[in-house]
């Protein structure tokens, strides 16, 4: 049984429809623990001693948050700077992380198109998160493939549904131990949204 | 049982001690207590004191003095001048219609016109002493009330001294010796009178330049010379000089104190007097209630119990219609006109001065002059106990009145938030509220600012915010949140109480005038406090590191960091037992309360600088060890 920490990031969260609704489907569920950083910190003061022990006491970490500017909300941003500290998360005496896993969880207005050599961003998903991706191995973190909600500005209330449907059941396959294989091959199936892990 | 001057204090100070903390104990004003002490002391009822608490009286008179003086630091020159219109028209108003019905009541009565124009005169002027102390005592001062009643006393302090001016030509008989107070005639008696007439202007501009050119340079020689005393001894020397000077040329030491503590607003040395001179002020004004206390001469009333109580109603009476009939030529609300109505309607001290000085030119007889003196010293014995009465009983309907006729057309909203206290410190809240889009529900005690908001759209109730009634006609039962914005610590802490105790559910968020109040907070286990000293003053300090050259964004991280400690701090500390039987003294308190701080502070040390975006250790451990590893492509950034 892993212990799943959600770290959500979104400075709207009231009027994002989508992440709302995956939120709802994920933050009450047995074995996670569930942090609203805009609802924690509004004055960016991250209390680090306490963001540290919540990393300890887990043993899977959500990144979960918009994309804006091809990145995260400038609180996420802080949050990895402030918490992942020199000498406890990298560094030569840096090891308190190490073993534990990271999802990031991303949401993005535009659709899965325009995110490839082809489309208007040049870049795929995954190539834009690879700042996140050697973070997580910085601090000798597994980091899984993201799963990304794509063209959120033109998804109705069912589709949304269904990926926040697939949110959960990714964090209930985590939460029950499955390894990264697994959870590909009993969530992602159907939509296929991921990318190849990278590494 | 009387003689030695020891003895004569002691009765006093003992009255004192004794009756004011059983007024206060039964919800009396202090006033009321210091005038039941001197009754009690005085030669009707244990006879303490004799015949002597005339002279008393005389003496105790330099409270007002003091009083006036002080009022005056608090008042700057411009201040003044835009209150004259106030003065004037109000103050006019007052002293020409009392005295015009007076003047025909008397007349009725069967008075000679001369007997009729001196008591009237008399019975114009109100108490100084004890209108202003009470509206200090229950913190009126700021409002129309308080301004107004300011207004019309100062006025009176002028008029008095034409009155006393005007007696001798009243007089028949041979000028009598001048009884050394008041409007006697000093120095100058001997001079003609243009003389004297211009002394007044020369010695008010006396005053004004000795003020700015001598007196201030005086109390910085006083300053550097570090001796705690002479300041004091400076300040008693200021308001005898003045008081002196004003005699002389006859005008009212009151006023004389007066234009002086105006002329002084403005210095440096405000604070000093005001802490130097007030507790002599506050004890010779109780002396001084307690000697009318003991000159009411239960004789006179014994011989004509129906005429001095019909006097007494009657004078009561006619100052009250007169001034409410002045509040409404002013436009008051109708609660500060029902205020102003009861707190002005005794007879005041300067009263004594009038009749003992018309006795003395032979204009009014013993009789008259005994009968006048009693029912004054009544008067200021009964409207303080009117004041309960209104407060108590006719205040909270007309309060409720208004209130509820506004609550009607808002009925259907439901409110989730009520502000209690809309000064400084609650508009802020309610303003940033309603700019949010949140209305909330505004309790305050000041009529004219109610009536404001009530205009702004805003639903008001108004009234104390510790009163049941009235949270409960704001809707306490459906609010969800209970923001106190209210300034006095009392008040605050007696609110809280009462909402735990009856309504738990609401959640409260309560601003604390300082730390010592946070504690009281924090042990009645309120979880939001907002202490109205410390963001401000830690942003200040922010921006002075900033000033001093450190980068604002570190000053800002800093200055969070420090407001988390002290909070951490505050609550650890308000869990200490407090010894409130060795603290009798607040002063005290506070000190150990300021070393335990400090304290703390030394304990925790520089508040610690983080290494966040800091690459000087990454930097030092890289030079130690070979560059193999991944970080250094981090510390190179």
């Amino acid at each position: 049984m892993n212990k799943i920490l959600i770290l959500f990031a979104h400075p709207k969260y009231e009027r994002s429809t989508t992440n709302s609704v995956m939120v709802d489907q994920v933050k009450d569920l047995a074995g996670v623990t569930f942090v609203d950083l805009y609802e924690c910190y509004p004055d960016f003061d991250i209390d680090v001693p306490r963001e540290q022990r919540l990393l300890l006491e887990h043993d899977i970490v959500i990144w979960h948050h918009p994309l804006y500017w091809y990145s995260c909300p400038p609180l996420m941003k802080q949050w990895i700077d402030m918490v992942l500290e020199f000498d406890w998360a990298y560094g030569p005496k840096g090891h308190a992380l190490a073993g534990k896993k990271v999802l990031q969880v991303i949401t993005t207005g535009a659709s899965r198109e325009v995110y490839c050599s082809e489309g208007r961003n040049l870049y795929s998903i995954n190539e834009f998160l690879r700042p996140f991706e050697q973070t997580a191995r910085l601090c000798h973190m597994q980091y899984m493939a993201p799963y990304a909600v794509m063209g959120t500005h033109r998804l109705n209330r069912d589709q949304v549904t269904l990926y926040a449907d697939q949110y959960r059941q990714i964090i209930e396959c985590l939460h029950s131990g499955a390894d990264i294989e697994q959870v590909k091959g009993c969530v992602f199936e159907r939509d296929l949204p991921l990318s190849q892990v990278s590494d | 049982m009387t003689g030695s001057i020891l003895f004569e204090a002691i009765v006093f100070l003992a009255g004192a001690v004794v009756a004011v903390p059983i007024a206060k104990r039964f919800g009396l004003s202090a006033v009321l207590g210091y005038l039941i002490a001197g009754i009690l002391i005085g030669p009707y009822v244990l006879g303490f004191v004799g015949e002597e608490g005339d002279d008393i009286l005389h003496f105790a008179e330099f409270g007002v003095v003091m009083m006036l003086f002080l009022i005056g630091l608090e008042i700057e020159p411009k201040n003044f001048w835009r209150m004259r219109k106030a003065i004037i028209g109000m103050g006019g108003a007052q002293v020409a219609l009392t005295m015009a019905a007076a003047y025909g009541g008397f007349m009725l009565l069967g008075y000679e016109w001369r007997v009729a124009l001196t008591i009237a005169m008399a019975i114009a002027l109100s108490s100084t002493a004890i209108t202003l102390q009470s509206i200090k005592e229950n913190g009126l001062w700021n409002t129309t009330y308080g301004a107004s009643s300011f207004a019309i006393l100062l006025f009176q302090d002028i008029i008095v001294i034409f009155m006393i001016g005007a007696l001798p030509l009243l007089s028949t008989g041979p000028v009598a010796v001048d009884d050394g107070h008041g409007g006697g005639e000093g120095l100058l008696s001997g001079f003609p009178t243009w003389v004297q007439t211009i002394a007044i202007p020369v010695s008010v501009a006396i005053v004004v330049v000795a003020g700015r050119y001598l007196i201030v340079p005086m109390l910085r020689r006083v300053a550097t010379a570090r001796v705690r005393e002479l300041l004091t001894a400076s300040a008693l020397l200021i308001v005898l000089s003045i008081s002196f000077l004003m005699e002389q040329v006859g005008l009212s030491p009151a006023l004389g104190a007066f234009l002086g503590g105006v002329v002084l607003a403005n210095s440096e040395f405000k604070h000093e007097l005001e802490s130097t001179l007030e507790p002599f002020k506050d004890l010779l004004l109780g002396l001084f209630f307690m000697a009318v206390g003991a000159s009411i001469n239960f004789i006179v009333i014994q011989d004509n119990p129906l005429m001095i109580s019909g006097l007494l109603l009657g004078t009561v009476f006619l100052k009250a219609v007169v001034l409410y009939v002045v509040g409404l030529l002013f436009n008051m609300k109708t609660d500060q006109r029902i205020l102003l109505t009861v707190g002005l309607a005794q007879i005041g001290e300067f009263a004594f001065v009038l009749l003992s000085f018309a006795f003395g030119l032979h204009i009014i007889d013993k009789e008259v002059m005994d009968m006048m003196l009693v029912v004054t010293a009544l008067t200021m014995t009964v409207t303080p106990i009117l004041s309960i009465v209104t407060d108590r009983l006719i205040l909270p309907r007309v309060g409720t009145l208004q209130e509820e006729k506004h609550a009607v057309d808002h009925i259907a909203k439901t409110h989730k938030v009520i502000l209690a206290g809309f000064g400084h410190f609650g508009s802020s809240v309610g303003r940033f509220l309603r700019a949010s889009g949140i209305e909330a529900t505004i309790l305050d005690n000041d009529s004219n600012r109610v009536d404001l908001l009530r205009k702004m759209g805003f639903e008001v109730y108004y009234g104390d915010a510790t009163r049941l009634a009235l949270l409960e006609s704001a809707g306490i039962a459906d609010a969800k949140l209970f923001i106190s914005a209210l300034d006095e610590p009392d008040a605050v802490s007696e609110l809280v109480e009462l909402l735990q105790h009856k309504y738990p559910q609401v959640k409260l968020m309560v601003r604390a005038k300082d730390r010592y109040h946070a504690y009281d907070l924090i042990n009645m286990g309120v979880e939001h406090i907002y202490r109205e000293s410390l963001d401000t003053s830690v942003r200040m300090a922010a921006d002075a590191l900033h000033e001093l050259g450190h980068r604002k964004y570190t000053a800002y991280r800093q200055a969070q960091k420090f407001i988390k400690s002290d909070d951490e701090a505050i609550r650890r500390l308000a869990k200490e037992k407090r010894n409130s039987e060795e603290y009798i003294f607040l002063a005290r308190e506070e000190i150990s309360l300021q070393e335990k701080i400090l304290e703390e502070d030394i304990k925790r040390g520089l508040i610690e600088d983080d290494h966040h975006w800091d690459s000087e250790q990454m930097k030092i451990l890289a030079k130690e060890s070979l560059p193999k590893d991944s970080r250094q492509s981090q510390s190179s950034s």
